[in-house]
């Protein structure tokens, strides 16, 4: 089966790739549309502030001005109304929280109002609507700052949930979800913000609701979400040492869910592991799963297994966070289950080399803090 | 005031009540399901306030919303038909009661969370002000409303922005069944604006002329780029809180205090509709006081009693037809609602 996930055209890439963090990228991708569309807004605690929403923000008030760029009183759910309200009368608000936990203020905005507001008025106008939301895993965040809740959102009929990864996609879906009518929950995973990679410059929209293959493979298919896609690509290639060939797919949207992407792939591979960067409970793994199992079980020749956080809140020692937040090693170990493949001596080792030395919370041995 | 501004106001009062206790027939006849949250007793505000309002004007009205759709313009024939739940409802059927709209006369919906509102129009005069465009937000709620923490919140943005937003309170002492002083620490709510020095004034609910008066001033401070302006208009319900509530919990001498002495019907028809003073009553208010009253009445429009029963007529036939228009309209299909969202789920298989 011909799979050609990976060639999605993009729009107006006006020039060659340059190599970016996704903050960068992100920083582009507001600049750009700001730019495009002086109807845009962007709007949120810390926006204008020197250290710029982790550099996303960085330098955009000097650039658009204090009207388009701009702070905001502790007031998250009226200031999701008022962006509601600056949407609906044609301005296209930006909003930030600069951690996922702070958008639970707005909850009544967000489901009873924005994901609402299109539909009980009888679809006679909408609301374009963007909140970037970052999850702040690690560095001591702990249970109120530390939470991925895709799964909240993405359960809400009218709010569109896209969860990039790479710089590319950053870049790419965030442009997509300034142009998109509709309300988008776009959840950033802090420790993409430094991840490295190739981005093409120049406006372009990557269209929300489609995956992305990251790696070619026959044998299993490791669906993930957000940053649990770079372990994925990990325990791809240590699996890989074990003769073991995982597809990868890079989901970039939970909402809509690219579920005939996965079911592509499982036709080729007969076996599915999802990994998510939220609880297991009533989970976006679980809802790719329970699909793909309706949809395609004739091609599913072993359980689907899921690899999540276990259903506690997070951490705040550094000590607990190794036991919370699952790895490659974890993936890899379920994806041999899957594939029936006894674990063994070699298997062991291969296991044991994806284990990180540093510890569970921080995005690599260098980093020194603080969030 | 001009003699067909009052007349305007009267027609658009005699047609809310109506309107809405035709509403309450049909609802009790099954036609219309669901919510129906009814306004007799709080016309003044309404009318009062959306006369003194221009086209261009923003409202953001709440779940008690009928009659500012009606005063809006928008025609009774599809206010009907959204509360019948037909696709010829201001909004496709998909609303209902509690979520009238209408674009074209910015009528920015009514909403069903309480205290919902209020950044909403917020964000509307965010808008506004980002152009410098001279119009702006009217956005009413009840006394139920301000212990919600998006009064605070938005009354705060609205007056560090200073956008032009008019916050009208209708006060109608009720949070469903619990009373003002069972609910509010400060039952005055216009002294709430004072914490964000927004400009708060009192008026009475129940005198249409009085809450055009203070809605005019408000808006011409707001219109002048001197922030919001916030309107406490002290009115009373009638009815219950819904169709599902009887509101027994009210003492009776009071809902006829109010039913009796201040019906703002009576009050718009008699400021409105010209009846010279009888002998009795010219003795009762002093000689000197008798050009005054001469004065208000010559002012009021010179309406005789003739011209308000056909009036009345011509909106009995109105509020007939648009039963009629609701009934006969088609209900929305599921390929209405999906249309309607047309969002996330789109083109996804769902089984």
């Amino acid at each position: 089966m011909d799979i050609s996930m990976a060639t999605e055209p993009l729009i107006n890439v006006a020039a060659a790739a340059r190599e970016q963090t996704g903050a960068e990228a992100l920083n582009d991708a507001l600049a750009l549309c700001l730019q495009h569309d002086p109807t845009t807004l962007l709007i949120g605690e810390g926006v204008p502030d020197p250290k710029g929403i982790f550099g996303t923000t960085s330098g955009l008030r000097q650039r658009f001005g204090a009207q388009r760029v701009l702070d905001m009183p502790l007031a998250e759910n009226a200031l999701t109304g008022i962006c509601i309200g600056a949407a609906i009368s044609g301005l296209r608000p930006i909003m930030v929280h600069q951690r996922i936990d702070f958008a639970l203020l707005a909850m009544d905005q967000l489901i009873n109002n924005a994901a609402k507001w299109r539909y009980m008025f009888g679809g006679q106008a909408r609301v374009p609507l963007v909140v970037r939301c970052i999850v702040g895993r690690g560095w001591g965040q702990g249970p109120q700052h530390a939470q991925s809740l895709q799964s909240l959102f993405a359960h809400i009929p009218g709010l569109k949930v896209v969860m990039p990864v790479f710089p590319d996609d950053a870049k790419g879906l965030l442009c997509a979800a300034v142009a998109d009518d509709d309300p988008v929950i776009f959840i950033e995973h802090r420790w993409l913000h430094t991840l490295r990679g190739d981005v093409p410059s120049g406006y372009f929209e990557t269209p929300l609701g489609k995956a992305r293959r990251r790696r070619e493979g026959r044998d299993i298919t490791l669906a993930a979400f957000s940053y649990m896609t770079l372990e994925a690509l990990g325990a791809a290639r240590a699996l890989a040492r074990l003769g073991i060939e995982a597809e990868v797919i890079d989901m970039r949207s939970v909402s809509p869910l690219d579920v005939p992407a996965v079911l592509r792939s499982v036709a080729r591979t007969g076996r599915l592991l999802v990994a998510d960067t939220g609880h297991q409970s009533f989970g976006v793994a679980a809802e790719l799963i329970a699909r793909v199992t309706r949809q395609g079980f004739d091609q599913l020749c072993a359980a689907p297994a899921s690899v999540a956080l276990p259903d506690l809140p997070c951490p705040t020692a550094h000590a607990w966070a190794g036991h919370y937040y699952p790895t490659a090693a974890h993936i890899a170990e379920q994806a041999l289950r899957v594939c029936g493949v006894h674990i063994g001596e070699a298997q062991r080792h291969e296991l044991d080399k994806l284990r990180p030395d540093t510890p569970a919370d921080i995005p690599n041995p260098d980093y020194r803090g603080p969030f | 005031m001009e003699s067909d501004a009052l007349k305007k106001m009267l027609r658009d009062i005699l047609l809310a009540r109506a309107f809405e206790e035709r509403a309450a027939q049909e609802y009790a006849q099954g036609n219309i399901a669901g919510f129906l949250h009814l306004y007799p007793g709080e016309e003044a505000v309404g009318v009062g306030v959306l006369h003194a309002a221009e086209p261009a004007d923003y409202v953001v009205s709440t779940y008690r919303e009928h009659v500012h759709a009606l005063v809006r313009g928008v025609p009774a024939r599809v206010v009907m038909a959204e509360l019948f739940g037909r696709k010829t409802g201001c909004s496709g059927g998909m609303g209902g009661s509690m979520h009238l709209f209408d674009r074209e006369r910015r009528f920015m919906g009514g909403y069903a969370i309480v205290g919902e509102t209020f950044p909403v129009a917020t964000g509307i005069g965010y808008a506004i002000a980002m152009r410098e465009l001279p119009e702006a937000v009217i956005c009413f709620f009840g006394d139920g409303a301000v212990n919600q923490g998006t009064f605070h919140e938005s009354l705060n943005m609205a007056a560090l922005w200073k956008l032009p937003v008019l916050f009208v309170c209708e006060n109608n002492h009720y949070q469903i069944g619990t009373e003002i002083h069972r609910h509010s620490a400060v039952a005055e709510v216009y002294k709430r604006a004072c914490g964000y020095r927004i400009p708060a004034r009192r008026v009475n609910g129940m005198d249409v002329l009085a809450v055009h008066r203070a809605t005019a001033e408000a808006l011409r401070q707001v219109r002048a780029g001197n922030g919001p302006q916030f309107l406490e208009c002290e009115t009373y319900r009638f009815r219950g809180h819904s169709m599902a509530d009887p509101g027994s919990y009210r003492p009776k001498v009071e809902l006829q205090a109010f039913e009796k002495g201040e019906d703002p019907v009576k009050i718009a028809i008699a400021e409105t509709v010209a009846t010279y003073p009888s002998a009795e009553q010219i003795a009762a208010v002093g000689s000197d006081n008798i050009d005054n009253l001469m004065g208000s009445l010559h002012s009021g429009g010179h309406f005789p009693p003739e011209h308000l029963d056909a009036m009345q007529a011509a909106i009995a036939a109105e509020v007939e037809e648009a039963v009629r228009f609701a009934s006969d309209s088609p209900e929305p299909t599921l390929a209405d609602a999906e249309a309607a969202l047309d969002c996330n789920r789109h083109g996804e298989v769902l089984i």
